[in-house]
Protein backbone atom coordinates (compact mmCIF):
# COMPACT_ATOMS: atom_id res chain seq x y z
CA UNK A 1 0.00 0.00 0.00
CA UNK A 2 2.39 2.11 0.77
CA UNK A 3 4.38 2.06 -1.95
CA UNK A 4 1.75 2.53 -4.25
CA UNK A 5 0.86 5.83 -2.67
CA UNK A 6 5.09 6.50 -3.24
CA UNK A 7 4.79 5.43 -7.09
CA UNK A 8 1.88 7.20 -7.57
CA UNK A 9 3.45 10.28 -5.74
CA UNK A 10 6.52 10.18 -8.03
CA UNK A 11 4.89 9.51 -10.78
CA UNK A 12 2.66 12.81 -10.39
CA UNK A 13 5.70 14.95 -9.69
CA UNK A 14 7.53 13.43 -12.99
CA UNK A 15 4.46 14.62 -14.38
CA UNK A 16 4.68 18.30 -13.15
CA UNK A 17 8.51 18.65 -13.90
CA UNK A 18 8.19 17.35 -17.36
CA UNK A 19 5.14 20.03 -17.93
CA UNK A 20 7.15 22.90 -16.50
CA UNK A 21 10.17 21.92 -19.10
CA UNK A 22 7.63 22.19 -21.74
CA UNK A 23 5.33 25.02 -20.27
CA UNK A 24 8.92 27.13 -20.31
CA UNK A 25 9.69 26.41 -23.68
CA UNK A 26 6.19 27.36 -24.39
CA UNK A 27 6.62 30.69 -23.21
CA UNK A 28 9.94 31.25 -24.45
CA UNK A 29 8.35 30.08 -28.03
CA UNK A 30 5.26 32.46 -27.59
CA UNK A 31 6.84 35.88 -25.98
CA UNK A 32 8.57 37.48 -28.98
CA UNK A 33 5.33 36.82 -30.97
CA UNK A 34 3.34 38.55 -28.25
CA UNK A 35 5.64 41.18 -27.76
CA UNK A 36 5.17 41.92 -31.61
CA UNK A 37 1.77 42.23 -31.66
CA UNK A 38 1.54 44.33 -28.04
CA UNK A 39 3.63 46.73 -29.47
CA UNK A 40 1.83 47.30 -32.68
CA UNK A 41 -0.65 48.33 -30.68
CA UNK A 42 1.29 50.99 -28.60
CA UNK A 43 2.23 54.37 -29.10
CA UNK A 44 6.05 55.96 -29.90
CA UNK A 45 6.18 57.46 -26.51
CA UNK A 46 5.03 54.44 -24.56
CA UNK A 47 6.17 51.58 -26.60
CA UNK A 48 9.67 51.82 -24.66
CA UNK A 49 7.97 52.70 -21.10
CA UNK A 50 5.12 50.27 -20.78
CA UNK A 51 6.94 46.72 -21.45
CA UNK A 52 3.79 44.96 -20.58
CA UNK A 53 2.34 42.47 -22.61
CA UNK A 54 -1.41 43.90 -22.53
CA UNK A 55 -0.96 47.48 -23.84
CA UNK A 56 -2.95 50.40 -21.55
CA UNK A 57 -4.24 51.48 -24.72
CA UNK A 58 -5.20 49.60 -27.87
CA UNK A 59 -4.26 51.58 -31.10
CA UNK A 60 -5.30 49.93 -33.41
CA UNK A 61 -4.99 52.69 -35.76
CA UNK A 62 -1.83 51.43 -35.97
CA UNK A 63 -2.94 49.02 -38.65
CA UNK A 64 -4.52 50.93 -41.53
CA UNK A 65 -1.83 53.34 -40.68
CA UNK A 66 1.05 50.92 -41.66
CA UNK A 67 -1.29 49.48 -44.44
CA UNK A 68 -1.46 52.89 -46.01
CA UNK A 69 1.56 55.20 -44.81
CA UNK A 70 3.77 52.29 -44.45
CA UNK A 71 3.05 50.89 -48.20
CA UNK A 72 2.56 47.36 -45.95
CA UNK A 73 -0.82 47.29 -48.24
CA UNK A 74 1.20 47.12 -51.35
CA UNK A 75 3.48 44.54 -50.33
CA UNK A 76 1.30 42.33 -48.64
CA UNK A 77 -1.01 42.12 -52.14
CA UNK A 78 2.35 41.74 -54.02
CA UNK A 79 3.29 38.88 -51.65
CA UNK A 80 -0.55 37.10 -51.87
CA UNK A 81 0.00 37.80 -55.98
CA UNK A 82 3.47 35.72 -56.12
CA UNK A 83 2.09 32.90 -53.64
CA UNK A 84 -0.88 32.40 -55.17
CA UNK A 85 1.04 32.13 -59.43
CA UNK A 86 3.79 30.14 -57.73
CA UNK A 87 2.07 27.60 -55.88
CA UNK A 88 -0.38 27.13 -58.62
CA UNK A 89 2.22 26.90 -60.85
CA UNK A 90 4.12 24.56 -59.16
CA UNK A 91 0.76 22.63 -58.69
CA UNK A 92 -0.15 22.03 -62.23
CA UNK A 93 3.57 21.41 -63.58
CA UNK A 94 4.76 19.37 -61.08
CA UNK A 95 1.36 16.70 -60.88
CA UNK A 96 1.98 16.65 -64.70
CA UNK A 97 5.28 15.62 -64.88
CA UNK A 98 4.71 13.61 -61.40
CA UNK A 99 2.24 11.75 -63.42
CA UNK A 100 4.48 11.03 -66.47
CA UNK A 101 7.25 9.60 -63.92
CA UNK A 102 4.84 7.37 -62.34
CA UNK A 103 2.17 6.47 -65.45
CA UNK A 104 3.95 6.69 -68.95
CA UNK A 105 6.90 5.60 -70.73
CA UNK A 106 8.64 7.63 -72.93
CA UNK A 107 12.72 7.14 -73.13
CA UNK A 108 15.01 8.62 -70.88
CA UNK A 109 12.26 8.73 -67.98
CA UNK A 110 14.25 7.04 -65.39
CA UNK A 111 17.33 9.24 -66.42
CA UNK A 112 15.32 12.71 -66.69
CA UNK A 113 13.72 12.01 -63.26
CA UNK A 114 16.84 11.10 -61.12
CA UNK A 115 18.35 14.57 -62.13
CA UNK A 116 15.20 16.09 -60.33
CA UNK A 117 15.70 14.13 -57.64
CA UNK A 118 20.00 15.25 -57.48
CA UNK A 119 18.85 18.54 -57.59
CA UNK A 120 17.06 17.96 -54.55
CA UNK A 121 20.30 16.83 -52.66
CA UNK A 122 22.64 18.86 -53.96
CA UNK A 123 24.09 21.99 -52.62
CA UNK A 124 24.70 25.05 -54.90
CA UNK A 125 24.82 28.20 -52.94
CA UNK A 126 26.25 30.39 -55.07
CA UNK A 127 23.86 29.61 -57.69
CA UNK A 128 21.58 33.29 -57.20
CA UNK A 129 24.75 35.27 -58.71
CA UNK A 130 23.92 33.00 -62.30
CA UNK A 131 20.28 33.16 -61.68
CA UNK A 132 21.31 36.98 -61.90
CA UNK A 133 23.18 37.11 -65.10
CA UNK A 134 20.57 34.65 -66.99
CA UNK A 135 17.44 36.72 -65.72
CA UNK A 136 19.25 39.97 -67.40
CA UNK A 137 20.06 38.71 -70.27
CA UNK A 138 16.51 37.25 -70.80
CA UNK A 139 15.19 41.11 -69.40
CA UNK A 140 13.03 39.19 -67.12
CA UNK A 141 15.14 40.71 -63.93
CA UNK A 142 13.25 43.17 -62.29
CA UNK A 143 9.94 41.48 -63.61
CA UNK A 144 6.82 39.77 -61.80
CA UNK A 145 7.41 36.89 -64.50
CA UNK A 146 10.67 36.82 -63.88
CA UNK A 147 10.73 35.99 -60.30
CA UNK A 148 7.72 33.32 -60.25
CA UNK A 149 9.42 31.09 -63.01
CA UNK A 150 12.40 31.07 -60.58
CA UNK A 151 10.67 30.91 -57.28
CA UNK A 152 8.47 27.48 -59.26
CA UNK A 153 11.80 26.06 -60.25
CA UNK A 154 12.42 26.21 -56.63
CA UNK A 155 9.36 24.33 -55.27
CA UNK A 156 9.58 21.75 -58.70
CA UNK A 157 11.99 18.82 -57.67
CA UNK A 158 10.41 17.83 -53.89
CA UNK A 159 7.04 18.68 -54.96
CA UNK A 160 7.70 15.89 -58.06
CA UNK A 161 9.30 13.44 -55.63
CA UNK A 162 6.09 14.02 -53.26
CA UNK A 163 3.47 13.43 -55.80
CA UNK A 164 5.20 10.65 -57.77
CA UNK A 165 5.69 8.95 -54.57
CA UNK A 166 1.53 8.84 -53.92
CA UNK A 167 0.87 8.04 -57.62
CA UNK A 168 3.14 5.06 -57.67
CA UNK A 169 1.02 3.75 -54.23
CA UNK A 170 -2.12 4.35 -56.10
CA UNK A 171 -3.84 1.34 -57.87
CA UNK A 172 -4.76 1.74 -61.69
CA UNK A 173 -8.25 0.24 -61.50
CA UNK A 174 -9.55 3.79 -61.69
CA UNK A 175 -7.50 4.97 -64.28
CA UNK A 176 -7.79 2.12 -66.34
CA UNK A 177 -11.42 2.09 -66.24
CA UNK A 178 -11.61 6.25 -67.55
CA UNK A 179 -9.45 4.79 -70.28
CA UNK A 180 -11.74 2.09 -71.13
CA UNK A 181 -14.66 4.69 -71.12
CA UNK A 182 -12.51 6.66 -73.75
CA UNK A 183 -10.64 9.44 -71.56
CA UNK A 184 -7.85 10.91 -72.95
CA UNK A 185 -4.37 10.79 -70.98
CA UNK A 186 -4.76 14.55 -69.81
CA UNK A 187 -8.38 13.94 -69.39
CA UNK A 188 -7.32 11.40 -66.82
CA UNK A 189 -4.61 13.10 -65.27
CA UNK A 190 -6.87 16.23 -64.84
CA UNK A 191 -10.12 14.48 -63.49
CA UNK A 192 -9.28 10.74 -62.22
CA UNK A 193 -5.02 11.12 -60.89
CA UNK A 194 -5.65 15.17 -59.32
CA UNK A 195 -8.89 14.44 -57.08
CA UNK A 196 -7.04 11.23 -55.72
CA UNK A 197 -4.01 12.75 -55.28
CA UNK A 198 -5.83 15.45 -52.80
CA UNK A 199 -4.15 15.01 -49.51
CA UNK A 200 -0.50 14.97 -51.34
CA UNK A 201 -1.34 17.92 -52.79
CA UNK A 202 -2.71 19.80 -49.68
CA UNK A 203 1.00 18.83 -48.19
CA UNK A 204 2.71 20.39 -51.65
CA UNK A 205 0.21 23.32 -51.49
CA UNK A 206 0.94 24.23 -47.77
CA UNK A 207 4.96 24.10 -47.93
CA UNK A 208 5.00 25.71 -51.13
CA UNK A 209 2.90 28.60 -49.47
CA UNK A 210 5.26 28.84 -46.53
CA UNK A 211 8.24 28.74 -48.79
CA UNK A 212 6.94 31.24 -51.22
CA UNK A 213 5.54 33.45 -48.80
CA UNK A 214 8.54 33.64 -46.49
CA UNK A 215 11.28 33.78 -49.32
CA UNK A 216 14.08 36.49 -49.41
CA UNK A 217 16.91 36.18 -51.26
CA UNK A 218 16.27 35.88 -54.88
CA UNK A 219 13.28 38.85 -53.99
CA UNK A 220 16.23 41.02 -52.98
CA UNK A 221 18.52 40.58 -56.43
CA UNK A 222 15.37 40.53 -58.51
CA UNK A 223 13.22 43.22 -57.79
CA UNK A 224 14.77 46.98 -58.10
CA UNK A 225 11.33 48.70 -58.05
CA UNK A 226 9.68 49.25 -54.95
CA UNK A 227 6.48 49.01 -56.24
CA UNK A 228 6.93 45.09 -56.68
CA UNK A 229 8.61 43.84 -53.56
CA UNK A 230 7.27 41.06 -51.56
CA UNK A 231 6.66 41.90 -47.95
CA UNK A 232 10.08 40.45 -46.53
CA UNK A 233 12.42 42.16 -48.64
CA UNK A 234 10.12 45.64 -48.33
CA UNK A 235 10.20 45.33 -44.36
CA UNK A 236 14.08 44.42 -44.01
CA UNK A 237 14.70 46.97 -46.61
CA UNK A 238 12.81 49.71 -45.61
CA UNK A 239 12.62 49.66 -42.17
CA UNK A 240 14.63 52.78 -41.37
CA UNK A 241 11.97 54.56 -42.77
CA UNK A 242 10.00 53.40 -39.17
CA UNK A 243 12.85 54.71 -37.22
CA UNK A 244 10.71 57.35 -35.44
CA UNK A 245 7.18 54.96 -35.57
CA UNK A 246 8.05 51.55 -34.20
CA UNK A 247 4.58 50.56 -33.61
CA UNK A 248 3.90 50.82 -37.30
CA UNK A 249 6.92 48.51 -38.01
CA UNK A 250 5.52 46.16 -35.58
CA UNK A 251 2.43 46.43 -36.88
CA UNK A 252 3.92 45.74 -40.38
CA UNK A 253 5.65 42.69 -39.03
CA UNK A 254 2.41 41.87 -37.60
CA UNK A 255 0.76 41.75 -40.68
CA UNK A 256 4.12 39.77 -42.51
CA UNK A 257 3.59 37.01 -40.21
CA UNK A 258 -0.44 36.61 -39.37
CA UNK A 259 -0.92 35.11 -42.81
CA UNK A 260 1.60 31.82 -42.07
CA UNK A 261 0.17 31.52 -38.61
CA UNK A 262 -2.95 31.08 -39.97
CA UNK A 263 -2.42 28.86 -42.95
CA UNK A 264 -0.07 26.92 -40.29
CA UNK A 265 -2.85 26.48 -38.07
CA UNK A 266 -5.44 25.62 -40.23
CA UNK A 267 -3.24 23.15 -41.92
CA UNK A 268 -1.23 22.22 -38.97
CA UNK A 269 -1.47 18.02 -40.07
CA UNK A 270 -0.25 18.11 -43.11
CA UNK A 271 2.41 20.02 -42.34
CA UNK A 272 3.31 17.24 -39.58
CA UNK A 273 3.05 14.89 -42.36
CA UNK A 274 5.23 17.11 -44.53
CA UNK A 275 7.92 17.07 -42.79
CA UNK A 276 8.25 13.75 -41.32
CA UNK A 277 7.80 12.74 -44.77
CA UNK A 278 10.32 15.34 -46.18
CA UNK A 279 12.55 14.69 -43.73
CA UNK A 280 13.36 10.80 -45.25
CA UNK A 281 13.30 12.80 -48.75
CA UNK A 282 16.58 15.49 -47.93
CA UNK B 1 0.71 5.47 -83.46
CA UNK B 2 3.57 4.61 -81.06
CA UNK B 3 5.63 7.59 -81.47
CA UNK B 4 2.46 9.79 -81.72
CA UNK B 5 1.55 8.12 -77.83
CA UNK B 6 5.54 8.90 -77.05
CA UNK B 7 5.26 12.26 -77.64
CA UNK B 8 1.93 12.94 -76.14
CA UNK B 9 4.03 11.22 -72.83
CA UNK B 10 6.60 14.07 -73.09
CA UNK B 11 4.11 16.84 -73.13
CA UNK B 12 3.57 15.87 -69.78
CA UNK B 13 6.74 16.35 -68.79
CA UNK B 14 7.78 19.58 -71.14
CA UNK B 15 6.86 22.45 -68.69
CA UNK B 16 8.51 21.02 -65.87
CA UNK B 17 11.62 20.13 -67.79
CA UNK B 18 11.95 23.54 -69.41
CA UNK B 19 11.57 25.23 -66.34
CA UNK B 20 14.16 23.37 -65.02
CA UNK B 21 16.48 23.49 -67.26
CA UNK B 22 16.59 27.27 -67.96
CA UNK B 23 16.47 28.09 -64.09
CA UNK B 24 18.16 25.08 -62.69
CA UNK B 25 20.94 23.66 -65.15
CA UNK B 26 21.72 26.56 -67.00
CA UNK B 27 22.44 28.64 -63.70
CA UNK B 28 24.43 25.45 -62.46
CA UNK B 29 26.80 25.44 -65.31
CA UNK B 30 27.37 28.99 -65.56
CA UNK B 31 28.67 29.08 -61.79
CA UNK B 32 31.36 26.45 -62.75
CA UNK B 33 32.22 28.69 -65.75
CA UNK B 34 32.07 31.97 -64.46
CA UNK B 35 34.20 30.71 -61.78
CA UNK B 36 37.31 30.82 -63.83
CA UNK B 37 36.59 34.78 -65.14
CA UNK B 38 36.68 37.84 -63.54
CA UNK B 39 33.52 39.85 -64.68
CA UNK B 40 31.90 42.94 -63.07
CA UNK B 41 28.38 41.51 -64.22
CA UNK B 42 27.54 44.18 -67.12
CA UNK B 43 30.73 44.47 -69.39
CA UNK B 44 30.02 41.53 -72.79
CA UNK B 45 33.41 40.67 -72.21
CA UNK B 46 34.84 39.02 -69.23
CA UNK B 47 38.53 37.66 -68.64
CA UNK B 48 39.46 34.68 -68.24
CA UNK B 49 41.47 34.02 -65.47
CA UNK B 50 41.93 30.05 -64.89
CA UNK B 51 42.57 29.33 -61.12
CA UNK B 52 43.30 32.50 -59.79
CA UNK B 53 39.71 33.18 -58.21
CA UNK B 54 40.20 29.71 -56.04
CA UNK B 55 43.24 30.54 -55.41
CA UNK B 56 41.97 33.75 -54.14
CA UNK B 57 39.86 31.76 -52.05
CA UNK B 58 41.47 29.22 -50.72
CA UNK B 59 44.94 31.12 -49.53
CA UNK B 60 44.21 34.82 -49.86
CA UNK B 61 41.30 35.52 -48.80
CA UNK B 62 41.15 35.34 -44.98
CA UNK B 63 37.34 37.18 -44.51
CA UNK B 64 36.51 33.91 -46.20
CA UNK B 65 37.73 32.00 -43.45
CA UNK B 66 36.37 33.97 -40.97
CA UNK B 67 32.86 33.64 -42.61
CA UNK B 68 33.20 30.06 -42.82
CA UNK B 69 34.37 29.52 -39.25
CA UNK B 70 31.47 31.96 -38.30
CA UNK B 71 29.12 29.79 -39.52
CA UNK B 72 30.90 26.76 -38.49
CA UNK B 73 30.21 28.20 -34.57
CA UNK B 74 26.79 28.79 -35.23
CA UNK B 75 26.41 25.44 -36.90
CA UNK B 76 28.20 23.51 -33.92
CA UNK B 77 25.81 25.75 -31.35
CA UNK B 78 22.97 24.63 -33.20
CA UNK B 79 23.98 21.12 -32.95
CA UNK B 80 23.85 20.67 -29.46
CA UNK B 81 22.09 23.18 -28.24
CA UNK B 82 19.03 23.18 -30.68
CA UNK B 83 18.88 18.97 -30.91
CA UNK B 84 19.61 18.07 -27.52
CA UNK B 85 16.55 20.43 -26.52
CA UNK B 86 14.39 18.71 -29.16
CA UNK B 87 15.32 15.57 -28.40
CA UNK B 88 14.20 16.04 -25.34
CA UNK B 89 11.34 17.68 -25.84
CA UNK B 90 10.71 14.93 -28.57
CA UNK B 91 10.83 12.40 -25.38
CA UNK B 92 9.03 14.19 -23.14
CA UNK B 93 5.82 14.20 -25.19
CA UNK B 94 6.03 10.88 -26.68
CA UNK B 95 4.39 9.55 -24.21
CA UNK B 96 0.64 9.33 -23.01
CA UNK B 97 0.83 13.20 -21.36
CA UNK B 98 -1.78 16.04 -21.54
CA UNK B 99 -1.63 19.30 -23.92
CA UNK B 100 0.38 16.71 -26.02
CA UNK B 101 -1.24 18.47 -29.13
CA UNK B 102 -0.97 22.10 -28.36
CA UNK B 103 3.23 21.51 -26.85
CA UNK B 104 3.54 20.34 -30.81
CA UNK B 105 1.61 23.03 -32.51
CA UNK B 106 3.52 25.88 -30.29
CA UNK B 107 6.77 24.17 -30.94
CA UNK B 108 6.47 24.25 -34.30
CA UNK B 109 5.39 28.15 -34.91
CA UNK B 110 8.93 29.61 -34.79
CA UNK B 111 9.91 27.29 -37.84
CA UNK B 112 6.96 28.43 -40.13
CA UNK B 113 8.05 32.44 -39.62
CA UNK B 114 10.29 33.72 -41.61
CA UNK B 115 13.62 34.07 -40.70
CA UNK B 116 13.01 38.67 -41.48
CA UNK B 117 10.04 38.28 -38.84
CA UNK B 118 11.91 36.54 -36.50
CA UNK B 119 15.16 38.35 -37.45
CA UNK B 120 13.43 41.63 -36.52
CA UNK B 121 11.16 40.87 -33.55
CA UNK B 122 13.79 39.75 -31.22
CA UNK B 123 16.36 42.47 -33.04
CA UNK B 124 13.68 44.82 -30.59
CA UNK B 125 13.78 42.65 -27.77
CA UNK B 126 17.21 41.77 -27.35
CA UNK B 127 19.13 45.29 -28.69
CA UNK B 128 18.57 48.12 -26.65
CA UNK B 129 17.00 50.62 -27.78
CA UNK B 130 16.01 53.06 -25.29
CA UNK B 131 15.68 50.68 -22.05
CA UNK B 132 13.07 48.13 -23.75
CA UNK B 133 15.55 45.30 -23.88
CA UNK B 134 13.88 42.46 -21.84
CA UNK B 135 16.74 40.50 -21.53
CA UNK B 136 18.59 43.48 -19.65
CA UNK B 137 15.71 44.22 -17.61
CA UNK B 138 16.14 40.59 -16.26
CA UNK B 139 19.36 40.96 -15.68
CA UNK B 140 18.82 44.19 -13.54
CA UNK B 141 16.09 43.00 -11.88
CA UNK B 142 18.60 39.90 -11.25
CA UNK B 143 21.10 42.15 -9.72
CA UNK B 144 23.68 41.42 -12.93
CA UNK B 145 23.68 44.54 -14.13
CA UNK B 146 27.02 44.60 -15.62
CA UNK B 147 25.90 41.77 -18.08
CA UNK B 148 23.15 43.92 -19.09
CA UNK B 149 24.21 45.82 -22.78
CA UNK B 150 23.44 46.06 -26.20
CA UNK B 151 23.85 41.78 -27.39
CA UNK B 152 23.78 42.65 -31.04
CA UNK B 153 26.14 46.04 -30.93
CA UNK B 154 28.73 44.10 -29.21
CA UNK B 155 31.18 42.32 -31.28
CA UNK B 156 31.74 39.85 -28.29
CA UNK B 157 28.48 38.90 -28.28
CA UNK B 158 26.75 39.84 -31.63
CA UNK B 159 27.36 35.94 -33.14
CA UNK B 160 26.41 34.07 -30.20
CA UNK B 161 23.38 36.03 -30.19
CA UNK B 162 22.88 35.26 -33.89
CA UNK B 163 23.34 31.20 -33.00
CA UNK B 164 20.80 30.89 -30.33
CA UNK B 165 17.98 33.10 -32.01
CA UNK B 166 18.98 30.34 -34.84
CA UNK B 167 18.16 27.78 -31.86
CA UNK B 168 14.89 29.33 -31.02
CA UNK B 169 13.95 29.23 -34.54
CA UNK B 170 14.87 26.17 -35.95
CA UNK B 171 14.46 23.21 -32.83
CA UNK B 172 10.80 22.71 -33.68
CA UNK B 173 12.02 21.13 -36.91
CA UNK B 174 14.21 18.58 -35.40
CA UNK B 175 11.65 17.89 -32.30
CA UNK B 176 8.85 16.88 -35.09
CA UNK B 177 11.14 14.77 -36.84
CA UNK B 178 12.66 13.26 -33.40
CA UNK B 179 8.74 12.95 -32.19
CA UNK B 180 7.92 10.74 -35.81
CA UNK B 181 11.20 8.62 -34.55
CA UNK B 182 10.29 8.15 -31.53
CA UNK B 183 6.75 6.68 -32.47
CA UNK B 184 8.32 3.93 -34.50
CA UNK B 185 9.46 2.42 -31.92
CA UNK B 186 7.82 -0.87 -31.22
CA UNK B 187 6.02 -0.44 -27.50
CA UNK B 188 6.53 -4.23 -26.99
CA UNK B 189 10.87 -3.78 -26.63
CA UNK B 190 9.95 -1.57 -23.51
CA UNK B 191 7.50 -3.72 -22.23
CA UNK B 192 9.90 -7.12 -22.62
CA UNK B 193 12.55 -4.94 -20.74
CA UNK B 194 10.67 -3.67 -18.22
CA UNK B 195 9.54 -7.25 -17.85
CA UNK B 196 13.27 -7.80 -17.30
CA UNK B 197 13.35 -5.58 -14.67
CA UNK B 198 15.02 -2.89 -16.37
CA UNK B 199 14.51 0.86 -15.02
CA UNK B 200 13.61 3.99 -17.33
CA UNK B 201 17.22 4.87 -17.32
CA UNK B 202 18.45 2.08 -19.03
CA UNK B 203 15.97 1.33 -21.61
CA UNK B 204 16.15 5.20 -22.80
CA UNK B 205 20.03 3.81 -23.01
CA UNK B 206 19.73 0.39 -24.33
CA UNK B 207 16.57 1.07 -26.69
CA UNK B 208 16.19 4.61 -27.61
CA UNK B 209 19.45 6.14 -28.06
CA UNK B 210 20.32 3.11 -30.33
CA UNK B 211 16.91 2.65 -32.68
CA UNK B 212 17.25 7.08 -32.50
CA UNK B 213 20.80 6.54 -34.36
CA UNK B 214 19.43 7.05 -37.83
CA UNK B 215 17.19 9.66 -37.50
CA UNK B 216 19.83 11.41 -34.95
CA UNK B 217 22.27 11.15 -38.03
CA UNK B 218 19.16 12.97 -39.85
CA UNK B 219 18.77 15.81 -37.78
CA UNK B 220 22.69 16.22 -37.81
CA UNK B 221 22.67 16.65 -41.34
CA UNK B 222 19.87 18.88 -41.71
CA UNK B 223 21.31 20.77 -39.11
CA UNK B 224 24.78 21.32 -40.53
CA UNK B 225 23.49 21.86 -44.02
CA UNK B 226 20.75 24.22 -42.41
CA UNK B 227 22.71 26.41 -40.27
CA UNK B 228 25.58 26.52 -42.51
CA UNK B 229 23.76 28.19 -44.88
CA UNK B 230 21.97 30.50 -42.67
CA UNK B 231 22.01 34.50 -43.63
CA UNK B 232 18.64 35.80 -43.96
CA UNK B 233 17.62 35.61 -39.73
CA UNK B 234 21.10 37.66 -39.76
CA UNK B 235 20.13 40.37 -42.42
CA UNK B 236 16.83 40.78 -39.76
CA UNK B 237 18.64 40.68 -37.09
CA UNK B 238 22.09 42.39 -37.51
CA UNK B 239 21.36 43.63 -40.88
CA UNK B 240 24.18 42.53 -42.33
CA UNK B 241 28.17 41.27 -41.71
CA UNK B 242 28.88 43.64 -38.97
CA UNK B 243 32.40 44.63 -40.16
CA UNK B 244 32.62 40.56 -40.60
CA UNK B 245 31.31 40.02 -37.13
CA UNK B 246 28.27 38.28 -38.15
CA UNK B 247 29.79 37.25 -41.57
CA UNK B 248 28.55 33.77 -43.28
CA UNK B 249 29.47 32.17 -46.84
CA UNK B 250 26.19 33.27 -48.31
CA UNK B 251 26.56 36.89 -47.06
CA UNK B 252 30.10 37.04 -48.82
CA UNK B 253 28.95 35.81 -51.79
CA UNK B 254 26.17 38.68 -52.03
CA UNK B 255 28.88 40.68 -51.01
CA UNK B 256 31.37 39.84 -53.78
CA UNK B 257 28.62 40.19 -56.27
CA UNK B 258 26.34 43.08 -54.87
CA UNK B 259 29.28 44.82 -52.87
CA UNK B 260 32.19 44.83 -55.29
CA UNK B 261 30.70 43.85 -58.68
CA UNK B 262 33.18 40.65 -58.66
CA UNK B 263 30.50 38.04 -59.97
CA UNK B 264 33.32 35.69 -61.24
CA UNK B 265 34.66 35.58 -57.30
CA UNK B 266 30.86 35.27 -56.02
CA UNK B 267 30.58 32.16 -58.03
CA UNK B 268 34.20 30.63 -56.92
CA UNK B 269 33.16 31.26 -53.44
CA UNK B 270 30.00 29.49 -54.45
CA UNK B 271 31.70 26.23 -55.66
CA UNK B 272 34.46 26.28 -52.76
CA UNK B 273 30.74 26.55 -50.33
CA UNK B 274 28.76 24.05 -51.88
CA UNK B 275 32.00 21.52 -51.51
CA UNK B 276 32.75 22.32 -48.11
CA UNK B 277 29.14 21.54 -47.10
CA UNK B 278 29.09 18.29 -49.22
CA UNK B 279 32.69 17.12 -47.18
CA UNK B 280 30.92 18.02 -44.14
CA UNK B 281 27.59 16.02 -44.31
CA UNK B 282 29.40 13.13 -45.49
CA UNK B 283 32.03 12.92 -42.93
CA UNK B 284 28.73 12.92 -40.76
CA UNK B 285 27.33 10.27 -42.92
CA UNK B 286 30.35 8.26 -42.19
CA UNK B 287 30.40 9.08 -38.63
CA UNK B 288 27.04 8.66 -37.53
CA UNK B 289 27.21 4.79 -39.93
CA UNK B 290 30.18 3.81 -38.18
CA UNK B 291 28.56 4.41 -34.89
CA UNK B 292 25.12 2.66 -35.52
Amino acid sequence: MKTQVYYQAKKIGINALIHAFLISVVITCLYPLLWMVASSLKTQDTIFKDISLIPKEFHWENYPRAWQEGGFGRYFLNSIFYTISVVTGIVLVSSLAAYAFSRLSFPGKNFIFYIFIAAMMIPLPGSFVALYVLLNKLHLRNTEVGYILCMINVGLSTSIFLLKTFFDKLPHELEDAARIDGCSKFGIWWHVALPLAKPVLAVVIVFNTLNVWNEYVLALIIFDSRAKMPLQVAINRFWGEFATNYPLLMAGLTITALPIIIVYLLMQKYIVKGVTQGAVVG
Amino acid sequence: MKIKSVLENYLFILPAVTIFLIFYIIPFIWVFQLGFYDWNGIDLSKSFVGVANFKEVLVQDPSWWQSVLNAGYITIIALIFQNILAFLLAVACDREIRLKNFYRLVFFIPPVLSEIVVGMAWKFIINDIDGANIVNRMFISMGLSQWAHNWLSDPKTALTTVALVHCWKGFGWGFLIFLAGLQTIPKELYEAARVDGANAWHSFKHITIPMMVPVIALVGILTILGSMQAFVLIMGLVGGEFAGHTSVPVLRILASMQGSSRFGYACTQGIVFGVILMMVSFIQYRFSKKRA
